[in-house]
């Protein structure tokens, strides 16, 4: 079944008039003929919704920073926020030397009321010696949350204190969790610190070797940078660095002198991709290695680029290899998967990027959103000139950068990058609404409430979404599929990924646990009573 | 047991209003505690003639929770209790947490008693943040005193604190017991000081005039009532104890415009002159 505009409006109905008109401006059911359509992004979710969104101190500390497997992350706070940001996300990394990977580890100074009253500076501070003494990381972070902000601690100060006492990089990050609108602000505030101190901190000057890419927005859940990175080791490219799954500080230092950027999740990142390209003339981009289909496209686009006949002919060996190894695997998953519908709500990018995955397998995404993404994100960056700027972006610092006159070159000329512009994404993302079809709605922020009204008309088969509302969903008698953190599975990225999501899907559709059971108030009156006659009373 | 929190502008005179009258309340044979609810830890000097206190603050930091309460509770002038609830340096920490928190801790020590007939709760400048509405939040202290002058600041901070009341005065049950006025001899003060008072649904519980004793006993680290007990003021402030034990006048306060205020300034203070 399909939507139209006035069963939604019958949705929105329930809401009171001032919500509607702000939630009506957050839902698009996309029709063609109207070309470029809009949708309201990036704002403050009215308060009583129940949003799936995180805050800026996950968007920091969760997702970009936290990955960062050398360096030790703590958390400055009351044990709470560290605790619950700690493996949840599943970005996995390995490292050579043991010790020098502390992912495993949850850090954190459990700030107690009396800190809070006389300030907590002096015991991050003997935290951070602590953790030099134990660990002797090559770098650490520190990271805000909320109560840190309130009594102004002031960690950019006790940061630079324990650089000079200890001679290593201590980064301290303003993330504090009421900043901005959602977990986007976060992304954008550890962007601009990873940028000033980090990339371009180390001495190389010269890529090693040929082909030599960074890829950006990839953050190893599950494995998924693994999966990428062995395809495009076997095509001859050389990965400098993964922002920031699986990613080492040292790594990062040299993010300057790779050729090429690769960006998988815009909405997180593409601050740093474009800062590389302005500061190092580095291009970016736009990537998608989630489906076989979107795989093959970026794989081909990357040679493209670098326009070399070798490169290119390895390309198709290792697509021709891949394919020809797992097309009757998913062939098999496609019997099961076949003519079924799915919603898609998911992050800042992957509403967008399953979509495809979904469509090899025979499932029509119906519905997606993204829960922090901006305008661009759904509608391409060509509207971001239009973007209105609010006292919420604002509030967290642009960081402009200039060309590096040492380091600054440029990588292809003027003329073949506006001839390549026209053929790859190559500094641009269009966006998930064009890839949508005529009728299928897109929601920005959706909540709860939606949710349950959206899953009642649609009846979608599969519901991809995240931990906040899977159980909602899952207990309705729909399979739910979390694709932050794929439910203890993955790798779902590149050619093995897509067989490892065809058969988790599969199998979530071949067992409908929560069909086979009928909650006793489907059966039994949930209270007894009769009809008393008033008059007779 | 009745706790009276004093609410004014910083630099009013709350500290030393509040300490003759409880100089005068405990004269007068009354079981009095004094909480110095300002991170100074100024609040109970003069009763105790001196800096001696060391605050509830400082000793849970230096000897964590295991506190006696005779570690924080001192005896003052005619027995009257003294406590500095004390907080952080300027500028670092929260010192409205610090107040929750000391004020917790003497609950938890039984600080408390039944004997007690008076408990007052002296709080650091205007009603800032919700730290410092602690006595007045959760039904800690159900008076509340407003020190006020002529002066247009010290006037819009007594709104201001009125706000505070208003807000927490169905909750919390605090009522506003009246207006103290310290003078500053500006011009017209009794006259503008009553009408404020009277504008805002409650009343002028004391004028209590300006006199160079109070100074002098300051430097002497006592009350009017400890250094001269037959001085004109001692009977001021005797007076003010009187009204404020036989109050009976508990309000929710109407707290002002901006533009109502200066208006009254100007029918009935210096600028109406």
């Amino acid at each position: 079944m399909a939507i139209d505009e006035k069963m939604l409006e019958q949705i929105l109905n329930k809401y009171p008039a001032k919500v509607k008109r702000n939630r009506k401006k957050h839902i698009v059911i996309r029709d063609i003929e109207k070309g470029a359509q809009e949708i309201e992004a990036n704002t403050r979710t009215i308060p009583g919704i129940i949003t799936n969104r995180g805050c800026a101190f996950a968007g920091c500390k969760g997702v970009v920073v936290g990955p960062l497997k050398d360096m030790v992350h703590i958390v400055h706070g009351p044990v709470g926020c560290a605790y619950y940001s700690w493996g949840t996300r599943r970005n996995k990394a390995k490292s050579e030397n043991p010790k020098e990977n502390f992912l495993n580890y949850c850090f954190s100074t459990d700030m107690q009321e009396s800190d809070i009253v006389f300030g907590g500076e002096k015991k991050l501070a003997k935290m951070i010696d602590e953790v030099v003494e134990i660990f002797h990381p090559k770098a650490i972070s520190v990271s805000a949350t909320c109560p840190v902000g309130l009594i102004g601690d002031d960690l950019v100060a006790v940061a630079k204190a324990a650089e000079k006492r200890h001679g290593i990089q201590v980064l301290a990050f303003n993330c504090e969790g009421y900043k901005g609108v959602s977990q986007s602000a976060g992304h954008h505030i550890a962007n601009n610190i990873l940028m000033e101190k980090v990339i371009g901190a180390g001495n190389l000057e010269e890529a090693p070797s040929k082909y030599s890419i960074n890829i950006l927005g990839e953050y190893n859940i599950g494995g998924d940078s693994w999966e990428i990175e062995r395809v495009l080791k076997d095509i001859g490219y050389h990965v400098v660095t993964v922002m920031t799954g699986d990613g080492s500080y040292e790594e990062l230092k040299n993010a300057h002198i790779a050729e090429l950027n690769l960006v998988q999740c815009h909405r997180s990142i593409n601050y740093i991709a474009e800062m590389l390209e302005i500061k190092y003339g580095t291009p970016w981009l736009k990537v998608n290695f989630i489906g076989i289909e979107n795989t093959i496209k970026s794989l081909r686009n990357m040679a493209q680029y670098f326009g070399d006949p070798e490169l290119i002919q390895k390309t198709e060996e290792v697509i021709a290899r891949e394919t020809a190894r797992i097309e009757p695997v998913m062939a098999q998953y496609k019997k099961i998967c076949e003519g079924k519908t799915a919603f898609c709500f998911v992050g800042g990018s992957r509403g967008h990027h399953y979509q495809g995955l979904f469509a090899e397998l025979g499932v029509e995404t119906i519905l997606a959103g993204y829960e922090f993404a901006h305008r661009d994100d759904y509608e391409g960056r060509d509207i971001i000139p239009e973007i209105k700027s609010d006292a919420d972006s604002k509030n967290i610092p642009d960081l402009h950068v200039t060309p590096d006159q040492r380091r600054y070159r440029l990588k292809i000329s003027d003329e073949k990058m506006a001839e390549l512009k026209k053929r790859i994404p190559l500094g641009n993302y269009k966006g998930m609404i064009s890839d949508m079809k005529d009728g299928h709605v897109i929601v920005d922020d959706l909540n709860h409430f939606e949710t349950e009204e959206f899953i009642k008309i649609l009846k979608p088969d599969i519901f991809a979404s995240g931990i906040k509302d899977k159980y909602v969903v899952q207990k309705m008698g729909i399979p739910s599929k979390q694709l932050h953190s794929y439910d203890y599975s993955g790798p779902y990225a590149g050619f093995n990924g897509a067989v490892k999501f065809a058969e988790d899907i599969s199998m979530a559709f071949t067992s409908p646990t929560w069909n086979f059971i009928t909650p006793p108030w489907k059966n039994k009156p949930l209270l007894d009573g009769k009809i008393v006659d008033e008059e007779a009373s | 047991m009745r706790q009276i929190a004093i609410y004014g502008k910083g630099g009013i005179g709350k500290s030393t209003t509040t300490q003759n009258t409880v100089a005068a309340l405990a004269e007068a044979g009354n079981k009095v505690m004094v909480v110095g609810c300002d991170p100074k830890a100024d609040s109970t000097r003069l009763l105790l003639n001196g800096m001696v206190q060391k605050t509830v603050l400082d000793t849970l930091r230096d000897e964590g929770e295991d506190i006696e309460l005779e570690d924080i509770l001192k005896p003052g002038f005619k027995n009257t209790l003294c406590v500095e609830s004390g907080g952080p340096e300027p500028g670092v920490g929260c010192a409205g947490r610090g107040i929750i928190t000391s004020i917790n801790m003497l609950e938890s020590l039984g600080a408390y008693t039944d004997d007690l007939d008076y408990v007052f709760y002296d709080v650091l400048g205007d009603v800032v943040c919700g730290g410092f509405a602690m006595p007045i939040r959760e039904g800690k202290a159900q008076e509340i005193y407003i020190v006020a002058s002529g002066e247009l600041m010290a006037l819009y901070a007594a709104n201001n604190i009125a706000k505070g009341i208003q807000k927490y005065a169905n909750s919390g049950g605090v009522r506003l017991g009246g207006i103290i006025c310290n003078s500053r001899k500006v011009d017209n003060e009794l006259e503008l000081l009553t009408n404020f008072a009277k504008e805002i649904e409650s009343q002028l519980i004391h004028f209590v005039p300006r006199d160079n004793i109070v100074q002098r006993a300051e430097i002497n680290k006592k009350t009017v009532i400890d250094f001269d007990p037959l001085a004109d003021q001692a009977d001021e402030y005797r007076a003010l104890a009187k009204n404020i034990s036989e109050n009976d006048m508990f309000v929710i306060p109407k707290p002002m415009t901006q533009d109502r205020l200066e208006e009254l300034m100007m029918e009935h203070g210096f600028l109406g002159l």
